[in-house]
């Protein structure tokens, strides 16, 4: 299993290029050549991972070189270590969930055997990336992810929106990858090699300077910031939200988004080595969860309130990272790594499965209102419950997967109040959107009775994913239980194995602001204790600043797009007239200049040819009438030619009087005899 | 004595060529030109005669000439005849098909 896990990357890769031109136009044929390989690869990565746990975690590297050269070698290769092992398996997984849900969502597309090419290429892209062995690697496929990203949230592109968003996808990614690049630039540069293991072997070594060291992993982490939609680059995630549901499922929420994150986690070392890097982690890490949390407070898009959800929780892993990553430069050992990529597991599998009953709500009433549902536990139960169970799961209520591993995130911000504070502060308001979210959806009276009316329960196909990550939503959590010996942390960990002792007083905590949380959404939208219009009129200010997400697309708008867009303009016009103008000035200059010469063709060289040929003419004309044709007229010329050179010798200057009385009078003569000559008729000749 | 016969010559001579050149009728034309051979003949003989009397080779030539003239008079007149025919007359003038 271990030894050919470099395949588990190629089942969904040749999926997708025998769909793209073999199947294409059997939707059925496709449908299942996918998920067929998807499966394969999710038992794949199962053996592999119970291999990594039999062999207690030692990492296996599989090299096969690319470029090489003496300055910089390249390699294609496999590192697969507990970690990876663990992401396989959730990729897979939630890979497999989804794509057979999209068999009942996206039943009656037209375009069903390209959607799920693209989901098995989406596959292929994140697997590559999980099992990269190098920076060289990860970066391609890091690229392709996005790539799959772009088709697929642009899937429906006949709607704007949707193409719209997939572009801003696609640049906002753009914008974080170039930092990646230039970070892992920086790092092949003094290095020397983009191996994983053998850059990470230089940092301890020291053998890179400290400060350009927190420049590569400030670097890097812009990657991520992209990737992962963290602050300042989120603002594609929200808007992603166009794409269809299960790829908002699998991609933009389970395993894409987390990509950044895991890349924060393959790199720690590199993170970890600057204390001042760690730091702008862990920072933009709470700034985006606290931001995205309220603003996921007031959202009535359904699926845009578990797109914020998402941020958020992504930046509450990269925040865990961070400080994870500061402490260690501090020579502390905090919970920070093992909480971020447990949360990491654990939030793939609720959040694909709040997105896939998310996907199952719309699906039912078409509408993304959550104002316009309401009621509908009635109808669609497993959804509901499913649901439920997903939500409690985010919340972290004991003893669900999210518990466990939102206890370990809170655990890892010991040594840093604000941190700790905000924190949980988070954390109650996941609680309270989430809760918001469920009862306006399910319960209560329907507000939309048409909506409502047409409503119903979602095919097999959806549900089953629903109840399979419904099952992993309560259970996936418990590998990670502090009392466990041999648990999550005891397997997927930086550095040395340390021992962690499970706080109470922190599990106590939580329990009680997520119940809170709960609490507080049951009132207001439940048992309408308090009244959300009075609250909102209470915070208007604050309630429209976060209806308008702290106004971040407008500020981007006029602080970006539009000089940019000013100056695109300003360098069209330029184009347009000073480059255009130039050219054309030439081409101009050019037409002009061969008239020019045309005029000396006409003119001078065909005036000398033609000129040539009437002077000849001319003299013909003067010519011709030597040729009289007479004979005695020749006869009389040579007489008077004998006579010349007798004068001649005689007398020189006499002969000139005769040559001129000669000439004048046989000219004379010559036009006198002319006039009155008889022209011979030619046609008796022919008669004779 | 000489000036005599070669101006008697020159006479000749000159009466010959205004033939050539003036006579319409082509017949006319090659008796001038007998004329102007004549006239060639009689220099020949006088010079013979006065500057180098003890050689015959002034005569000789004039013999020479008068045969000459006999063949070249045949060829003219058979070109004459052929002129003749084909434009029914003889008269130079209005045989110019030679002009330009």
């Amino acid at each position: 299993m271990l030894e050919t896990s470099y395949l588990i990357p190629f089942y969904p890769l040749l999926a997708f290029a025998v769909i793209i031109f073999f199947t294409r136009w059997n939707e059925k044929v496709s449908t299942y050549i996918s998920i067929a390989a998807v499966l394969i690869g999710l038992l794949h990565s199962i053996g592999v991972l119970i291999a990594m746990i039999a062999r207690h975690g030692t990492p296996l590297e599989m090299i096969a070189p690319f470029v090489v050269h003496p300055q910089l070698k390249l390699e294609v290769g496999v590192w697969i270590d507990p970690l990876t092992a663990v992401m396989l398996v959730v990729v897979t997984f939630v890979s497999s969930c989804v794509q057979i849900y999209s068999i009942g969502y996206m039943h009656g597309d037209p375009r069903v055997s390209r959607f799920f090419s693209y989901l098995s290429l989406f596959t292929f892209s994140m697997l590559g990336l999980v099992v990269a062995n190098n920076f060289f690697m990860i970066f391609i496929f890091w690229e392709l992810v996005g790539l799959t990203s772009y088709l697929l949230i642009g899937f429906w592109f006949e709607k704007k929106s949707a193409s719209d968003a997939g572009k801003k996808a696609f640049i906002t990614n753009r914008v974080g990858d170039f930092g990646f690049l230039i970070g892992i630039m920086l790092l092949a540069f003094y290095a020397g090699t983009v191996n994983y293991q053998e850059v990470f072997a230089k940092i301890n070594e020291g053998a890179i300077p400290s400060g350009i060291l927190s420049v590569a992993a400030v670097c890097l982490f812009c990657g991520a910031v992209g990737k992962s939609a963290q602050f300042p680059l989120h603002v594609w995630l929200p808007d992603a939200m166009e794409g269809p549901t299960p790829v908002s499922a699998l991609i933009h929420a389970a395993t894409m988004v987390a990509a950044g994150v895991y890349m924060v986690a393959r790199g720690m070392t590199v993170f970890s080595a600057s204390a001042e890097a760690s730091m702008v982690i862990a920072i933009i890490g709470i700034i985006t969860s606290l931001m995205a949390a309220t603003i996921a407070l007031v959202q009535n898009d359904i699926k845009r309130v578990l797109a914020y959800s998402t941020c958020s929780q992504l930046g509450y892993m990269v925040m865990a990272l961070g400080l994870y990553g500061v402490d260690y430069a501090h020579h502390h050992h905090s919970v920070g790594y093992y909480a971020g990529t447990f949360h990491l597991m654990t939030h793939a599998f609720f959040k694909a499965l709040l997105f896939l009953g998310a996907g199952s709500v719309i699906h039912a009433v078409h509408t993304n209102d959550i104002w316009e549902m309401g009621g509908l536990k009635g109808k669609m139960r497993v959804t509901t419950v499913t649901f439920f169970i997903a939500s409690l799961s985010i919340a972290g209520i004991f003893p669900l997967s999210g518990f466990w591993s939102k206890d370990e995130i809170i655990a890892a911000t010991v040594g840093h109040p604000v941190f700790m504070v905000l924190a949980l502060l988070i954390a109650f308001m996941t609680a309270f959107y989430m809760f918001r979210l469920c009862f306006l959806t399910f319960t209560g009276e329907p507000r939309n009775q048409d909506k409502y009316h047409h409503a119903h329960e979602s095919p097999k196909t959806m549900t089953y994913p629903l109840i399979a990550l419904a099952f992993l939503s309560i259970t996936a959590g418990w590998v990670g239980i502090p009392w466990f010996e041999n648990g999550f942390s005891h397997f997927v960990y930086h550095g040395e194995l340390h021992e962690h002792h499970p706080s109470l007083l922190i599990m106590f905590a939580s329990t009680v602001v997520a119940l809170s949380g709960i609490y507080l959404a049951y009132l207001v939208y439940h048992k309408k204790a308090i009244s959300a219009d009075a609250l909102r009129m209470r915070f208007l200010p604050l309630h429209t600043v976060l209806y308008n997400k702290y106004y971040i697309d407008e500020i981007y708008e006029y602080l970006i797009i539009q000089p940019t867009m000013a100056f695109a303009r300003g360098l069209w016009w330029f184009d347009a007239h000073i480059i255009d103008g130039l050219v054309n000035f030439t081409g101009w200059l050019t037409v002009k200049w061969s008239d020019l010469k045309q005029l000396f063709d006409v003119y001078i060289v065909d005036g000398a040819v033609n000129g040539v040929g009437r002077l000849f003419m001319v003299l013909s004309w003067i010519f011709r009438y030597f040729q009289t044709g007479r004979v005695q007229f020749y006869a009389l010329v040579v007489v008077a030619s004998a006579v010349g050179v007798v004068i001649f010798k005689v007398t020189p200057e006499g002969f000139y009087y005769y040559l001129g009385g000669v000439l004048v009078i046989a000219f004379v003569s010559l036009f006198l005899r002319q006039n009155r000559s008889e022209e011979v008729d030619l046609t008796r000749q022919s008669e004779g | 004595m000489m000036m005599a016969y070669l101006a008697l010559a020159a006479i000749l001579f000159s009466i010959g060529m205004f033939g050539v050149l003036t006579r319409r009728n082509a017949v006319g034309i090659l008796m001038s030109l007998e004329l102007m051979f004549n006239a060639v003949n009689i220099n020949l003989v006088t010079f013979n005669k006065f500057v180098a009397p003890e050689v015959l080779t002034g005569q000789i030539f004039a013999v020479f000439v008068v045969v000459v003239a006999a063949a070249e008079a045949v060829v003219g007149l058979a070109i004459v005849l052929l002129l003749y025919r084909n434009w029914q007359g003889i008269d130079i003038d209005k045989i110019n098909i030679m002009k330009w």
